[in-house]
């Protein structure tokens, strides 16, 4: 009975990976937000140690919100948008399949490229496990509240810049906790798992308003 | 025996009036063709019906369906945009759609799903199947999309300019498919500007562009002969 969802996930995940798609272009924006970042700052190396974790989540960020505005769009132009709306499938649980292939494809290779990027940032081993860390954690919940800025500015011919515009601040309370948590694990006296648990929260908390608000849009989107 | 039942419908595109007090019905086994200049509101019915466009004011109901399914959800809507992903294989395209639509068989509509081979082999363009979808033409697209609504059957079809980036020899096959699934118990409501002689049996009905600053007119002729 759960075929579709099956069928759904993998035509996404081809989707972006395949020509045309977002998930390679993600990982080279995060790599060259990160690279411009010390010839900015300047080569001072513990500056850099320091501030590397919050250089990391903001180029996460970043490079998330670059995939983000084709989430709909492209089902948009083609029609499949109301092929989707009318195939009798609860759309919150569509768009919520939509976000994990979309976060699987862009947002896994951005974790991943995570430790090879803060090793030019001058990171502790600790530090560079830490932030992988919340980058694993935090990511999905960038994804799930970008769905809602995809699904609003869906009807716009470019409404990619319109999307950055809202989501930035709704994505604000993830960009603290991921960064302190991270931070939290370098200096000893603040707990790591305190902000970390809070950032876990964020993103469950995300994924679940977010496909529902996302869907909300979509639906009066149609006309 | 199902049927589609539109009461008083008023559509309103833009803060403009499409059409307004539009009431048919229409029968399982029977095709209805909207005909009407560029304008007159014939996408918008179809859209509207689709669940795609919220009517302004009135009913649209089907009856005697499936009581889970919306009306929506009884139909396919075969539009202009292709919903072809241009970069997934021909047969990925269908197969997605196959899985994803949930079909609809109300009591008294006997289509059987097809497989997405039979149908691409149906239609000649089974020979397309591993291409990636970028490499058909205007008219392989069109019928790609046409596959879809036998793959995963639904009752009504709401088919917008079915015969458009179509061969004569293509525009009768899907005139064929279009009266056996009539035969089987569908409905077809289907805008064109060409007629559509061949389907049978048909209604007419014919919007009007609405007058400026008038509302929208429209009749409804019940004549069978309106297209002979």
């Amino acid at each position: 009975m759960s075929g579709w969802i099956s069928s759904l996930f993998r035509r996404e995940l081809q989707l972006a990976t395949r020509a045309g798609g977002s998930a390679l272009v993600g990982v080279l924006f995060f790599l060259a937000v990160v690279t411009v970042i010390p010839f900015g700052v300047g080569p001072d190396l513990n500056l850099l140690g320091r501030i590397g974790p919050a250089i990391l989540w903001i180029g996460a960020l970043l490079a998330t919100l670059l995939g983000l505005d084709r989430l709909f769009q492209a089902d948009r132009d083609d029609g499949s948008l109301d092929l989707l709306l009318m195939a009798g499938r609860p759309l919150e649980l569509v768009v919520l399949i939509k976000c994990l292939a979309h976060w699987v494809a862009t947002g896994l290779p951005l974790v991943a490229a995570a430790p090879v990027l803060a090793i030019f940032l001058n990171l502790e081993p600790v530090a560079i496990g830490a932030v992988t860390l919340t980058l694993l954690a935090g990511t999905p919940a960038l994804t799930f509240i970008g769905a809602i800025g995809a699904s609003l500015t869906v009807t716009l011919r470019r409404g990619g810049l319109l999307l950055a515009v809202l989501v930035v601040p709704l994505a604000i309370p993830v960009l603290i906790f991921g960064v302190s948590a991270a931070d939290a694990a370098v200096s000893d006296p603040v707990p790591f798992l305190t902000p970390f648990l809070i950032l876990c929260a964020l993103t469950l908390i995300a994924g679940v308003i977010g496909p529902i608000a996302s869907a909300a849009a979509l639906r009066f989107s149609a006309d | 025996m199902p049927k589609l039942i539109v009461d008083d419908l008023t559509v309103d595109r833009g803060g403009r009036r499409v059409f307004a007090g539009l009431s048919f019905q229409l029968e399982a086994g029977h095709a209805l063709v909207i005909t009407g200049a560029n304008g007159a509101g014939k996408s918008s019915l179809l859209r509207t019906l689709a669940g795609l466009v919220p009517p302004a004011n009135g009913r649209m109901a089907f009856e005697g369906g499936d009581s889970d399914s919306t009306l929506a959800e009884h139909a396919h809507y075969f539009g202009h945009e292709s919903a072809v992903k241009r970069a997934l294989s021909v047969s990925s395209n269908l197969e997605f759609w196959r899985d994803f639509t949930r079909p609809v068989l109300p009591d008294g509509f006997a289509a059987n799903a097809m497989a997405p081979m039979d149908i691409l082999e149906l239609l000649g363009i089974g020979h397309t199947a591993d291409l990636p979808a970028a490499y058909l033409s205007a008219g392989q697209t069109r019928r790609l999309t046409l596959a879809r609504l036998f793959v995963s059957p639904r009752p009504l079809w709401l088919m917008d300019e079915p015969t458009s980036a179509l061969d004569a020899a293509s525009e009768a096959q899907l005139i064929g498919l279009m009266n056996t699934h009539l035969k089987n118990g569908g409905m077809i409501v289907t805008a064109t500007h060409t007629e559509l002689t061949a389907l049978s049996p048909v209604t007419a009905l014919q919007l009007t562009a609405p007058a400026a600053g008038d509302h929208g007119g429209h009749g409804y002729d019940d004549d069978l002969e309106a297209f002979a």
